[in-house]
């Protein structure tokens, strides 16, 4: 272990700012050069907010008042927590069809823990987490060491935990009386811890942005000019004064919200800022190099899968939690969500690309839309054909994106 | 002779063809008569091969420059089948048969005879059968593919080609993987096409077999045509010259340091084919290494020599026997992070499809086999990890702007360099090269010579497989000679001629190597 510590040794001790690539694929307008990824992340903004104007004129405003908004977060928390896990799956270059079924049988283990078995909030959190956990762990099992197709072994699954869920519950809603639990789902916190999330998450920004911009420099890259520099820092702090501002007004952040938060700060600080992470992006753009390059394919992919199993029971959770009840057929479909999260947030299905934070905002998308159909009184049939189109178009965009780069 | 008469058959003009980053092809011309052969010779990477795929339609119309003229007609091919159409079939040095199917379904592949949609299987049997019979090839249409030999494979292939009505046949180093027997019978078969009027381009290497059929040769380098003439008004050494431009001797760097101890042996080393059980690859090799050594290992393709580098290291699928030993002890791998823990490195070949991913940065791609050391144990440095990468591609000579570039838009020979800098940052104490110089410009390549030697001398083992005898022979302290699995020979630098080399490769051995 010498050698491992004279590596070290032999580099310069500085601390970690983030180094962004420079020459990622781009997209020349006149003068300007936009980086491709960004030009989806840009196309991704505006279609929300062009399916937010749509919504609001088609429900008289109803869409975009605080009470909405505040249902619309927590919808998206479901979503969300799913489409974190499935990002890490899609990176690798995998699928996970069961997550819909798994979040309905999770949730339905703790509300047996709770209604039938009489168990606390604890004892009932670790069992569903446990049972997600396990679920992950044998799909990932059956993918990585026994090689039948995630595809397969997901789809399986899909049928199988929604069986187990409605044998377990034997076809009946199960309420969930535990005031403790229905909080994770129901309720906010408070309006000035709200305020306090908004004040970390903009000195947050700054604080990267210049860190980043300190960075480029030193690595001679070009640095952000001061405007570009300004615009990066005031619209997203913007947005989260704006985003807590709205919450506030009505009854404060919601629990799952602040569920989804946290998620997702672990969930990109372990594909940006670890070795686990580029690990999976390898995986994903070049198997056979990441294997010959030393990385244990089988562990990651049984990771992963662990990871969206977890995932799959927190939002399990919560889905419960926020209804006051367990059903035989929550959660139905979700994995569809989650997928198309992902796609429309920039993965690709081919795998090795893709971020969290776009998984996030595609998540948003996908609940948005749900939200918004509903709200509208789109009759159901249309809401499915709308969706399923939705997720075939964007993938086809990702496919028509790689063919010309 | 018919090279004389008044058409061309086939004439292209001014072919330009360029890839990320490298001119394959700048204005090559290029003409062929009927009942000709015209053969085309060059270093690897002189663009044969890319020329042949722009006439095959492997490259589309729209993807290069220049015009192409079938019998006076202008031909603008969108695609292989095209191309098929207009009279073209080739047979490229890769092996294109599904080994699955057999002999038959391969030679019809995509053009079954059959009647209301349904496979006439008789009818198509009859036709291969017939078809072999006519190059007195003594091969059943219904034996799998997977049953042949790699010489077998490729006449069939060529019968394949022939099955087409072709009247332009281009042959892509046709004898590479063919023994003695089987050279004369293709050569049997080229003499009967000539007779029936069909324009051959025969691509090879091997100048003796040139001068032997061709009636013409044209000279590609770097991407573009030095010269055509006939062959009766050349001889060996002129077209040498003009292949290569230059002292051959020149681009192999001076060896100048000794040998230290040994550091690697591999003792009875026996591979499996993974997908035929009872199939060995490899059988019973062993050799060892020593510090500052370049030990080269020459063979003709399919002799063996990845399959035996990947069990080295820990990545082959199938079964392996033997014992490896690290600095004199016995170690067992079983997986590529095993090797890269006992220090060794592998550079594979085709470093599009094992060495790189193409759509992340230089960086990203360099430190992927050290990233736990160069970088962080689970939490990355960024900082520490760029300016590892900084280093290497300094030491390297990695022409990009910064280590942050994608690794997808470099040309071929700083892709190169990029994945034996990855090699180099796991701090190896043997080094394995399997083709490091394929399909890289002359100037890439001589960088890469200098790398070898630099890093011999300063104490790395180094064992370079290459299919190209010149970079075996002139790297290498010592030469061992791969034939069907087996080693054949082995040479000091001193006595490895390309003579001697290439008979035990083709396995026409003399002797048996006393080393044995």
């Amino acid at each position: 272990m010498s050698q491992t510590n004279e590596r070290v040794a032999n580099e310069p001790a500085v601390d970690r700012p983030p180094v962004m690539a420079d020459t990622a694929p781009q997209l020349r307008v006149g003068g300007l050069r936009i980086p491709t990824d960004a030009l989806r992340a840009y196309t991704l903004v505006f279609a929300l907010v062009a399916i937010w104007v749509i919504f609001s004129y088609k429900t008289n405003n109803i869409f975009l008042e605080p009470r909405n908004i505040s249902n619309l977060m927590r919808q998206t928390a479901v979503t969300g927590v799913l489409a974190v896990g499935m990002l890490m799956v899609i990176v690798t270059g995998q699928i996970d069809l069961s997550v819909g079924s798994v979040v309905g049988l999770t949730g339905g283990i703790a509300a047996i823990f709770l209604t039938w078995f009489g168990y606390g909030l604890v004892p009932a959190l670790a069992a569903a987490v446990v049972a997600g956990l396990l679920i992950g762990a044998l799909h990932g099992a059956l993918t990585a060491y026994a090689n039948i197709p995630a595809f397969i072994v997901t789809l399986g699954g899909m049928l199988v935990w929604r069986g187990a869920v409605k044998g377990l519950t034997q076809g009946n809603t199960i309420p969930v009386a535990l005031q403790s639990f229905r909080d994770i789902g129901q309720q906010y916190v408070s309006k000035p811890t709200g305020w306090v999330i908004a004040v970390a998450a903009v000195a947050s920004i700054v604080l990267l942005n210049v860190r980043r911009n300190s960075a480029r420099r030193r690595h001679g890259l070009q640095a952000a000019s001061a405007i570009s520099l300004a615009v990066r820092t005031i619209i997203p702090s913007a947005v989260i004064i704006g985003f807590i501002w709205v919450l506030n007004s009505y009854s404060g952040v919601p629990v799952p919200v602040i569920i989804l938060i946290a998620v997702a700060v672990v969930g990109a600080f372990l594909t940006e800022q670890t070795t686990f992470g580029r690990y999976l992006y390898a995986i994903g753009g070049n198997p056979d190099a990441a294997r010959l390059s030393g990385i244990n394919l089988r562990l990651h992919i049984l990771a992963v899968f662990c990871i969206i199993g977890a995932l799959a029971a927190v939002a399990g959770m919560i889905n419960t939690a926020r209804l006051g009840s367990a059903t035989p057929d929550a959660g139905t479909l979700l994995e569809l969500n989650a997928i198309a999260a992902c796609v429309i947030g920039g993965a690709s299905l081919v795998g090795g690309r893709g971020t969290v934070f776009g998984a996030c905002l595609g998540a948003l998308f996908m609940a948005s839309l749900d939200n918004g159909m509903s709200l509208a009184g789109i009759k159901d049939y249309v809401q499915d054909i709308t969706k399923g189109a939705i997720l075939v178009f964007a993938v086809g965009l990702d496919m028509l994106g790689r063919r010309k780069g | 002779m018919a090279a004389e008469s008044k058409q061309p058959l086939l004439e292209m003009r001014n072919i330009t063809k360029s890839f990320p980053g490298v001119r394959a092809l700048d204005g090559v011309s290029f003409d062929l008569y009927a009942g000709e052969v015209h053969a085309l010779v060059g270093e690897n990477g002189a663009g044969k091969s890319t020329l042949m795929k722009v006439l095959g339609g492997v490259y589309p119309h729209p993807e290069y420059g220049g015009e192409i003229l079938i019998n006076g007609e202008a031909q603008r091919f969108a695609g292989i089948r095209q191309a098929e159409s207009a009279g073209i079939a080739v047979v490229y040095q890769e092996l294109s048969l599904v080994k699955d199917m057999t002999v038959g379904e391969n030679i019809f592949l995509g053009r079954e005879p059959r009647r209301f949609g349904i496979i006439l299987w008789d009818e198509l049997y009859r036709r291969a059968h017939a078809l072999l019979d006519e190059l007195h090839l003594k091969i059943d249409p219904r034996t799998p593919v997977r049953n042949l030999g790699i010489g077998q494979q490729q006449l069939v292939e060529i019968a394949k080609a022939l099955s087409q009505t072709a009247r332009i046949l281009v042959l892509d180093e046709p004898t590479a993987a063919l023994t003695e027997s089987e050279v004369e019978t293709l050569f049997k078969i080229l003499d009967s096409l000539r007779a029936r009027g069909v324009g051959m381009i025969y691509i090879s290497h091997k100048l003796d077999e040139v001068f032997r059929l061709s009636d013409r040769i044209t000279v590609l380098r770097d991407g573009r045509t030095v010269g055509t003439d006939f062959t009766k008004n050349l001889d060996e050494a002129r077209v040498i010259a003009r292949m290569v431009g230059r002292e051959v001797g020149d681009i192999f760097p001076k060896r100048t340091h000794e040998a230290g101890a040994p550091v690697f042996e591999v003792r009875n080393m026996t591979v499996e084919d993974p997908n035929v059980p009872g199939k060995f690859l490899v059988k019973n090799v062993s050799f060892s290494v020593r510090r500052g050594e370049v030990l080269g290992i020459a063979g003709l393709m399919g002799a063996g020599r990845s399959d035996l580098l990947m069990a080295i290291f820990g990545a082959h699928a199938g079964r392996v026997r033997g014992q490896i030993f690290v600095e004199g002890k016995r170690v067992r791998i079983n997986s590529p992070s095993e090797a890269i823990r006992y220090g060794l490195g592998f550079v594979t070949e085709d470093r599009k499809r094992f060495g790189l991913i193409l759509d992340q940065t230089i960086l990203n791609n360099m430190t992927l086999a050290s990233l736990p050391h160069v970088s962080g144990r689970f939490v990355t440095n960024a900082d520490a990890e760029a300016a590892a990468g900084e280093r290497a591609s300094r030491e390297l000579r990695v022409k990009a702007n910064n280590v942050f570039t994608i690794v997808g838009t470099l040309s071929g020979g700083n892709q190169q360099k990029v994945v034996l800098a990855k090699w180099l940052l796991t701090k190896p104490r043997v080094l394995f090269l399997d083709e490091p110089t394929r399909g890289i410009d002359v100037g890439a390549k001589q960088e890469i010579y200098a790398q070898v030697n630099r890093l011999a001398s300063e104490g790395l083992a180094i064992v370079l497989v290459s299919s190209e005898l010149p970079e075996v022979l002139g790297l290498s302290d010592r030469v061992l000679v791969l034939h069907e699995g087996h080693i054949t020979g082995e040479f000091k630098r001193a006595e490895a001629t390309p003579e001697a080399v290439m008979s035990c490769a083709t396995g026409h051995v003399k002797e048996v190597s006393s080393k044995q």
